[in-house]
């Protein structure tokens, strides 16, 4: 009896190679569970940025008016920002479901398993990233009949850039939810603080050229500017400098992120 | 199957250092059935934690399964299943799903994930609700939730912590019975955490008594009871023999208090007596022969809670002043 006990479990022996990503991988797919078991949410979900689209999209265009947009209507200007506020609003309360489950116990049941540390975070920050590409492409489509001229492809490389974006801000939410463990306040206090002058100073809204000047120098440190840049020239069908910035303040935004995340992640857990 | 040297593990809290466990050595067989028994806040948890690597000790190593947990931490929970005192079960999830993904975290393949989750929710009395959200579960399904989720990849060791907390006394005893039948099945070695005290008594072959952070006892539950707490015993004879009767009982109990209340012409006696049930028969012939015959006599064994109280001057029962 005492040798069948010091055998470890059955599955440790079978278990395969594991790495980053197949753990990623896994993690991913437990948090992709919750919309494919309940496909409505995120048909609902779409239903905030519908509202911006129908009811203030006409509002800029009438009150901005059609020049400020660079020779575009308004809906193919107003679109994009859109498409990166649904990123930036599901990524950044990646945190708020981690709280859940920090308060309910089944986050320490995963953080039990053999999982890297790194893949916890990873995987959750894709998962608010694929519904994004549903979503994004879903809205182009709806949009096609009033006036929006559709790039695919262009669509698809604006939704991977925000994706990598996703990942970092992902991270800084997990970190966040982890730091503000049982105050669930400060999570939210930090998160609505930094979410809407960062999205107001990116011009996703109305056009930050509008503005006064100490406007646009604060709108060039902020790296949602470059990837509202970006996604605008990639949604008009264009691929250049803008695209490039973005995707260097995407990349930079991840590993900033996971860098922040991994470290608060392994700060007390082994 | 554990092994530690001098585990320590120091919290700062508002600029003050509380030693949560000071430099505690441990060794568990495999085989083993622990209890860790102590009053909340004693350092139970925190001892677990750490050997489940979900704290890093301040100092001091351990040895879990055969792995380092400093050193290679997931190969700990590669072979360790862990019980927290929370629900693992996602709340919007469905009960197979997690399972199966349990299995996954932990490596299994999805034909084996599926198999073992399919026998452990027959075993637990599950299987009709694999479909049912985490959330419409009731408590002690929930927990037993948490002891298959703790199960996929049939771990050789299994840590709970405070298993049964807050669960009524027939989910207790069905939750024990599942423990226990695992154990037979697999010799599952396990380390438990429990401020029960009868389900210290009653479940595990060893206890170790955790006080402020350091092990105060560790021995059988009978052991720790017969060698610290000796029989509770209460006496009543007429008030006319009495002086005979406090010699004979100041000589059968070496050392202790021995408690006198007097009323209505009769004196009771209490004292503890180390192996009382035994002495009884020879002391109520001593007082028949002395003239001095008892009216009645009480005898209670002695509970862990006594053992504690003898351990450090305190009752570990709930609400009791610390």
């Amino acid at each position: 009896m005492i040798e069948q006990a010091v055998a470890p479990g059955v599955a440790f022996q079978r278990r395969g190679p594991r790495s980053v990503l197949t753990d990623t991988w896994f993690v991913f797919w437990r948090e992709m569970l919750l919309p494919l078991r309940d496909p409505f949410s995120l048909i609902f979900s779409l239903i905030q940025p519908l509202v911006f689209l129908g009811l203030f999209g006409p509002l800029l265009g009438a009150a901005v008016g059609a020049p400020a947009f660079g020779g575009q209507s308004t809906l193919q200007w107003f679109l994009p920002g859109v498409v990166v506020m649904i990123a930036l609003f599901g990524t950044s309360m990646t945190g708020s479901n981690l709280q859940y489950e920090l308060m309910t116990g089944s986050y320490e049941r995963i953080l039990a398993t053999p999982l890297s540390r790194s893949s916890l975070m990873i995987g959750r920050a894709l998962k608010e990233w694929a519904p994004l590409v549903v979503q994004g492409l879903l809205i182009s489509i709806v949009c096609i009949p009033f006036g929006f001229v559709f790039h695919p492809l262009h669509v698809l490389l604006g939704l991977v850039i925000l994706g990598i974006f996703g990942i970092g801000l992902g991270a800084l939410s997990y970190a966040l939810a982890l730091v503000s463990q049982n105050k669930e306040w400060i999570f939210w206090g930090v998160q609505q603080t930094l979410l809407f002058p960062l999205m107001i100073l990116s011009g996703i809204m109305l056009p930050i050229e509008a503005g006064p000047g100490w406007m646009k120098v604060a709108s060039l440190f902020n790296p949602l500017t470059y990837l509202v840049n970006a996604e605008r020239e990639l949604f008009s069908g264009n691929i250049g400098m803008d695209t490039l910035g973005g995707l260097v303040a995407a990349v930079v935004t991840a590993v900033v992120g996971l860098a922040v995340g991994i470290r608060t992640i392994s700060r007390n857990t082994n | 199957m554990i092994h530690t040297n001098k585990l320590t593990k120091t919290f700062t809290v508002k600029k003050e250092t509380v030693e949560a466990v000071k430099g505690v050595d441990l060794d568990v067989a495999p085989g083993e059935l622990v209890a860790f028994l102590g009053p909340n806040g004693a350092g139970k948890s925190t001892t677990l934690r750490m050997l489940t690597t979900l704290l890093k000790p301040t100092s001091g190593s351990a040895t879990v399964a055969g792995v380092d947990v400093g050193k290679d931490p997931a190969g700990v929970r590669a072979r360790i299943g862990y019980i927290g005192q929370g629900n693992g079960g996602g709340h919007s999830y469905r009960v197979v799903d997690e399972l199966i993904m349990q299995g996954r975290f932990h490596g299994l393949n999805t034909t084996d994930a599926k198999a073992r989750a399919e026998t452990l929710m027959a075993s637990l009395d599950l299987a009709d609700l694999a479909k049912r959200t985490v959330i419409k579960l009731s408590g002690g399904q929930r927990r037993r939730m948490d002891v298959a989720l703790g199960l996929m990849h049939s771990p050789g060791l299994l840590f709970l912590d405070e298993p049964s907390t807050g669960m009524d006394p027939q989910n207790r005893a069905n939750l024990w019975e599942h423990i226990m039948r695992m154990r037979e099945e697999h010799g599952t070695t396990i380390v438990l955490t429990t401020h029960y005290m009868d389900e210290a008594d009653s479940m595990s072959e060893r206890v170790i008594v955790i006080d402020h952070g350091t092990i105060i006892a560790d021995d059988t539950a009978s052991k720790l009871k017969a060698n610290l707490a000796g029989d509770l015993m209460a006496v009543e004879v007429a008030a006319g023999s009495a002086s005979e009767v406090r010699g004979l009982l100041g000589r059968a109990a070496a050392e202790g208090d021995i408690q006198e209340n007097a009323y209505d012409g009769v004196v009771r006696f209490q004292l503890r007596l180390a192996q009382g049930s035994r002495l009884a028969p020879g002391l109520l012939k001593d007082m028949h022969d002395a003239g001095a015959p008892a009216q009645s006599l009480e005898l209670k064994p002695p509970t862990l809670d006594d053992v504690f109280l003898e351990l450090t001057g305190r009752s570990l029962r709930e609400g009791a002043d610390v």
